[in-house]
């Protein structure tokens, strides 16, 4: 009786196998070549939209293309240990990485994300307008009031109540707080040196909260509160969020259009090798806090075949991949960007 | 030798002397591994900052300087609420279902703990995040501040997420463990026991007190240093509302940081191989203080043990 139940199960499970194998066949093009399978690992902040393209990218080739969002810290080790194809990472390389690397990794921007200060004041339903000095006094801590005139200046006809601002931030590592802080960096002396840019810093006040949904949880119940998220987050989670002034003097809220707005200003003065900052951007209606997220790839693939396919795959994602970034919030490419990045992507060698 | 190893194979006592060996053995080379791993990684941040790494209060990822001492204190703080919240409460509920409760409603509250205890610790955070910290917000602190407001440890802001609240927290979560192996112990206490302590005279409350508990009391260390291991290692539940701010604060409502949290949150985005091996010494330091409290209660059970021997 026994061993009857279970030659029956062995045989439904085969079944069951078989039809899986039927099936993914039925949705590949081509499979007698067999399928290449490349691997790529680093940032969460793009990982919805990478998902995305790889998905979509392995229906329309033979290619399959695995990604494991382990954090752009562990992407760029990985690539530099060689234990992927590629890797992602929210924050370029470091000169002092790139030197001690072993190999040349060239930076390939792929979306534009922004950063939002979210917040949550007792009798403010309008949406808020910050300075940067306003931003950056709040963070430090040297403006501890909603009333301090700082805010209220930029706000006229909002009462703003005589409360103790309650700061939040992100407390794991994160490509966001980099953006963030990049940004206080760049607009307040003060924090560029008592706190300096990173993917976690020592923050003068606030509580931390874990990742933008721990942020926005603290933010959504603590009374006058203010934090910073991811741009998507805000937009998903329907979250109210501030407009930012930026270096050209207008209060520009982050949308799609003004983050892209921000890489074009920056491709008149693009390096090379796209290892840039593009916050606090010059033009009137960029808004200020974005910033691109990379691909890692080495210059020099040894493996010709999933070489290859990272070259197209690079190429797909430059021309059709960035239709598939607005609808999911991701700020596309501008095309200066674009046409930059294609020439540099020629110079990657495939097989030894 | 061939004859020799058939023979040993015959003999069953010996095969199984020789595998239930080398199972026993690889306990010891699994915790030696990770002691060693844990040691090797973190040898740019020993060599740099030395001992005073276990004392300084700076973590500057940016200017990489790192001291451990807000991770250290938040760790042993919560931990130490959690235990004297939850030890009393525990052992009372165990006392109850082993020598009180009627037998079908000791079996239901069983079974109902046995449901807390295998809840993730993440679904406790969520909790503690949407019920407990606007709670702590809104009238515990409050209500503790008028208190005990006039020590440093029950005043300053308010912020709901805090030292306390993680210890809360913590309670609550190790309280299944506590009540589920306390009651386990209590009911191997054999029945002549609680029988000659009835027959000479003693209540019931004599009976539990005096005879039951002392008896049971190397399990009763057992359960509560093993709730303790617990409490020291969370890492999910704390991080969502302990504030996470390494900072050193008297009072029991500012945030504060452990050391699992900062090792899970900072761990994947560690630029630098500094920051990176600092948060490997922050899991040595951890490691080294469960094995050193582990030890502890050994030695305290050891000498319980003796005492109770000679009375």
């Amino acid at each position: 009786m026994k061993t009857t139940t279970r030659a029956l199960t062995m045989v439904s499970l085969a079944a069951i196998a078989g039809c899986g194998g039927a099936a993914n066949r039925s949705t590949t093009a081509t499979d007698d070549a067999g399928t290449i399978t490349v691997t790529g690992a680093g940032a969460t902040f793009p990982a919805p939209i990478y998902t995305k393209w790889f998905h979509e990218y392995g229906l329309r080739r033979n290619v399959q293309i695995n990604y494991q969002p382990i954090g752009s810290g562990g992407g760029i080790r990985q690539v530099l240990a060689g234990t992927v194809d590629f890797g992602a990472s929210d924050m370029p390389m470091t000169d002092e990485q790139l030197a001690t690397a072993g190999m040349k990794v060239l930076h390939f921007p792929t979306v534009l994300g922004a950063v939002v200060p979210t917040y949550r004041v007792a009798g403010v339903s309008t949406d808020l307008r910050f300075t940067p000095a306003a931003l950056a006094g709040i963070f430090l801590g040297r403006i501890t009031k909603w009333n301090d005139p700082a805010i209220g200046d930029a706000n006229a006809g909002v009462r703003l109540p005589d409360a103790e601002i309650v700061v939040v931030h992100r407390s794991d590592g994160s490509g966001t707080t980099f953006v963030w802080t990049d940004y206080l960096s760049k607009v307040s002396p003060e924090w560029l040196d008592t706190v300096g840019r990173n993917t976690s810093v020592n923050w003068p006040v606030g509580l931390g909260g874990k990742g933008n949904d721990g942020v926005a949880a603290l933010v959504k119940q603590t009374p006058n509160s203010i934090g910073y998220v991811e741009l998507i987050y805000a937009v998903q989670n329907s979250l109210g969020y501030g407009s930012v002034q930026n270096a050209a003097g207008t209060f520009v809220k982050a949308t799609v259009p003004s983050v892209t707005a921000a890489a074009a200003a920056a491709a008149a003065s693009m390096p090379a090798d796209f290892r840039v900052s593009i916050t606090n951007p010059s033009r009137a209606d960029a808004y200020p806090i974005c910033s691109f997220t990379w691909l890692l790839v080495p210059v020099q693939m040894r493996d010709a075949r999933r070489g290859q396919a990272v070259v197209s795959f690079l190429n797909w994602m430059l021309t059709d991949g960035q239709t598939m970034a607005e609808p999911l919030s991701y700020a596309p490419l501008p095309a200066e960007i674009i046409a930059q990045e294609r020439r540099v992507v020629s110079q990657i060698r495939v097989g030894s | 030798m061939r004859d020799r190893f058939l023979a040993r194979l015959r003999n069953g006592d010996e095969m199984a002397y020789l595998v239930a060996l080398s199972f026993g053995l690889s306990l010891v080379l699994i915790t030696g591994l990770i002691g060693f791993e844990l040691f090797r990684n973190s040898a740019l941040p020993r060599q740099r900052f030395g001992w005073s790494f276990l004392f300084t209060h700076t973590w500057d990822p940016v200017a990489d300087r790192f001291g451990a001492a807000p991770f250290i204190y938040g760790t042993l703080v919560t931990s130490a609420l959690a235990l004297i919240v939850a030890v009393p409460l525990g052992g009372g509920a165990a006392i109850f279902l082993a020598e009180l409760a009627p037998r079908r409603v000791a079996d239901v509250l069983i079974l109902l703990i046995e449901v807390l205890a295998a809840v993730p610790s993440v679904v406790y955070g969520l909790i503690g995040l949407a019920v407990l910290v606007p709670a702590m917000r809104i009238y515990i602190h409050p209500a503790l501040q008028r208190v005990g407001g006039w020590t440093p440890f029950l005043s300053g802001p308010s912020y709901g997420v805090g030292i306390l609240t993680a210890g809360l927290i913590l309670a609550v979560m190790i309280l299944p463990f506590i009540v589920s192996v306390v009651h386990e112990v209590l009911v191997a206490v054999p029945r002549d026991q609680r029988e000659a302590a009835l027959a000479l005279g003693a209540t019931r409350w004599e009976s539990t007190w005096q005879i039951v508990l002392p008896y049971a009391r190397a399990g009763v260390f057992g359960a509560i240093f093993l709730a303790l291991g617990r409490a020291l290692g969370e890492t999910m539940a704390v991080t969502m509302v302990i504030g996470n701010r390494p900072e050193i604060s008297a009072s029991m409502f500012a945030p504060g940081y452990s050391m699992a949290a900062v090792i899970a949150n900072e761990f994947t985005e560690a630029t630098g191989d500094l920051y990176l091996q600092a948060l490997v010494e922050i899991g040595l330091v951890l490691f080294v203080l469960t094995m050193i409290i582990n030890a502890f209660a050994r030695i305290l059970i050891l000498v319980t043990a003796r005492k109770g021997g000679l009375a």
